[in-house]
């Protein structure tokens, strides 16, 4: 039996650990190295350059229009997304009797919702740029037939608008998920406290601030790191939708497709490296401050 | 999660919903919903009926339905532009990855969840930690490991790596759903001489049915719209995956402006998640949400 144990215990766990230790783990670890070095894919020809990359990192301006976008989509995307997916959350409960039973069609909306969630960011990205196509395009064309002609753009070669119109785009995908996130969460909050809050005589926007949003807010808070992830991404729809990629002029440039472009075009190995290793400070420092205010928020709950 | 899950499922059903009143003081709250729901779905449409338009309708009258329904866009995405191939291999290669990521990923969760050993939350700590690292860190070395394997541009390159990126989830997340089964039905199995091998393939896998179409929901969803890896690993046209085609094809169908070719090849790539979506909506939905919460 004892022998049998161990052998069910290797077989289960020898293959999964291989696999990860030659695809996943080694590469992490490779990556710090190689963020030292001067590499540029030749076997043998690394040279120790100690700080040297990171130094330039800090002189590379389009590194640091890309570190810029970033935090900006950041802070942006998800507090827009989060915004919008609360009020449509909460508007689904407040139009049913009691502030908590769902609206007429509900459910109907939740599943128009979600959908764009399911689909690959090169789909979306494809597609939106379409929409944002200055003659053919959607958006361009339903100003025209309204007679807003003014307002027509060339909405992914303007500077000032690109970078807009990829966080639209990051927006537009995710809301749907959140939507029904916290719907749920709403759901869940005993019904009680809403018809208290309705005898109180709150209005809508009282409940929302006193009894809904206490109760979801461990579920923002998920919220907001997952989306902040996501925002220091962005390299797919970046990548696909923008010209460039990246422009005009930097204006949508980001970590992943500066990483990108110095490893596999210009062969600059070990400078990419050390975007990667930014990138993953950048993503820890982004953990560790929602684990603790996560921390913090259950303990004045308790 | 349990919770999340049943709550969703009840939303989501109509009926309930449909008995709740229409008052007049309702209407703000539908135009709100009515609003985004327009806005979600119109460029998904939109796409839709551009598919079936000629080049000519598409550049000059972005709005109108197409005069008579172009199928023939359709079947030229499919086969000139290569749409097919590359569906097949993205069914190949997710097909593959989903397979060896189940497997392993049950064997794991269970092993570390049901039975105490030295190690046991090291290795635990090993696959989760993952997790948090951005796939970006890992790239450059990754590409000269598969180099270096031979691997580069393969099938079984693409099915190994996506499966080494899917693991750590499907273990973090099934090592909880492995804890809380009971312990009891195993106990018997092993009283009544059923091996360890037997008891985890015929008594738990079936108890964790549950979690494991939680889990793969989120995994197909995740590879199927793999993007980054496929990119770096896999040069070869002939085994573009479709995320990975498309990309290419937005770029040179754009040169050769085939508009209506390359909306056909979106609509192409939109359709199996949206056939999969309708059939099974309740399911996704909760399981994607379910592994938000975790």
């Amino acid at each position: 039996m004892r022998h049998g144990r161990w052998r069910f215990l290797a077989g289960a766990l020898v293959p999964a650990l291989v696999l990860h230790a030659v695809f996943v783990l080694s590469p992490y670890a490779q990556a710090f190295y190689l963020s030292l070095t001067d590499w540029t894919g030749v076997a043998g020809e690394a040279h120790f350059v100690g700080a040297g990359n990171y130094v330039r990192l800090g002189n590379d301006s389009l590194f640091l229009h890309a570190v810029r976008n970033n935090a900006v989509m950041l802070v942006v995307v998800p507090l827009v997304t989060i915004g919008i997916g609360l009020f449509l959350a909460s508007m689904m409960h407040l139009g049913g009797r009691g502030g908590r039973r769902g609206i007429a069609g509900s459910g109907a909306y939740q599943i128009v919702y979600f959908f764009p969630q399911l689909l690959s960011l090169v789909v979306i990205a494809v597609l939106w740029g379409f929409v944002y196509n200055p003659n053919t395009g959607l958006l361009n064309g339903a100003l025209r037939s309204l007679g807003l002609d003014g307002l027509t753009r060339s909405w992914l070669a303007s500077p000032s608008l690109a970078l807009i119109a990829v966080m639209a785009v990051l927006v537009w995908s995710s809301v749907g998920f959140y939507v029904v996130l916290f719907s749920a969460a709403i759901d869940s909050i005993p019904r009680e406290l809403f018809e208290a809050a309705l005898l109180d005589g709150a209005g809508g926007w009282a409940t929302f601030r006193t009894v809904t949003f206490p109760l979801v807010r461990e579920n923002v808070h998920v919220a907001f790191v997952y989306l902040g992830i996501a925002a220091l991404d962005a390299f797919a729809v970046v990548q696909v939708m923008t010209v460039g990629p990246g422009g005009p002029d930097g204006a949508t440039e980001v970590i992943g497709l500066s990483l990108y472009r110095n490893a596999f075009q210009y062969g600059k190995f070990g400078y990419a490296s050390a975007m990667g290793v930014a990138l993953f400070f950048a993503t820890l420092t982004l953990a560790v401050l929602a684990l603790r205010s996560g921390r913090k928020e259950r303990l004045e709950l308790a | 999660m349990t919770v999340t899950r049943e709550r969703t499922a009840v939303s989501a059903r109509p009926a309930p919903a449909r008995r709740a009143p229409r008052s007049a003081a309702a209407f703000p709250m539908h135009v709100a919903m009515l609003a985004w729901a327009v806005v979600t779905a119109l460029p998904l449409l939109w796409a839709v009926v551009s598919s079936f338009k000629t080049d000519n309708e598409i550049l000059n009258e972005p709005w109108s339905l197409p005069a008579s329904p172009q199928f023939d866009n359709w079947s030229r995405a499919w086969t000139e532009a290569s749409i097919g191939r590359y569906f097949l291999n993205s069914v190949i290669v997710v097909g593959g990855a989903l397979l060896l990521t189940m497997l392993l990923g049950s064997l794991v969760a269970y092993a570390l969840a049901r039975y105490e050993f030295r190690g046991n939350r090291l290795i635990y700590y090993t696959f989760v930690a993952a997790m948090f690292f951005p796939v970006f860190l890992a790239l450059v070395p990754l590409f000269f490991v598969v180099q270096q394997l031979g691997l580069l541009g393969t099938y079984p390159g693409l099915i190994l790596v996506y499966a080494a990126y899917a693991v750590p989830f499907t273990v973090f997340f099934l090592h909880a759903f492995f804890r809380t089964l009971p312990g009891e039905v195993a106990e018997a199995a092993f009283i009544d001489g059923c091996s360890h091998n037997g008891v985890f393939f015929r008594v738990m896998l079936p108890m964790a049915r549950p979690g494991l179409v939680a889990v793969g929901i989120f995994n197909f969803l995740g590879l199927w719209n793999q993007y980054l890896l496929p990119l770096v690993l896999n040069p070869d046209p002939d085994r573009y995956v479709l995320a990975q085609g498309l990309a290419a094809l937005s770029v040179s169908q754009g040169y050769r402006s085939d508009w209506s070719g390359l909306f056909a090849g979106l609509t192409i790539a939109m359709l199996p998640v949206l056939i999969a979506y309708v059939a099974f909506q309740r399911h996704i939905r909760a399981g994607m949400t379910a592994g938000a919460v975790k």
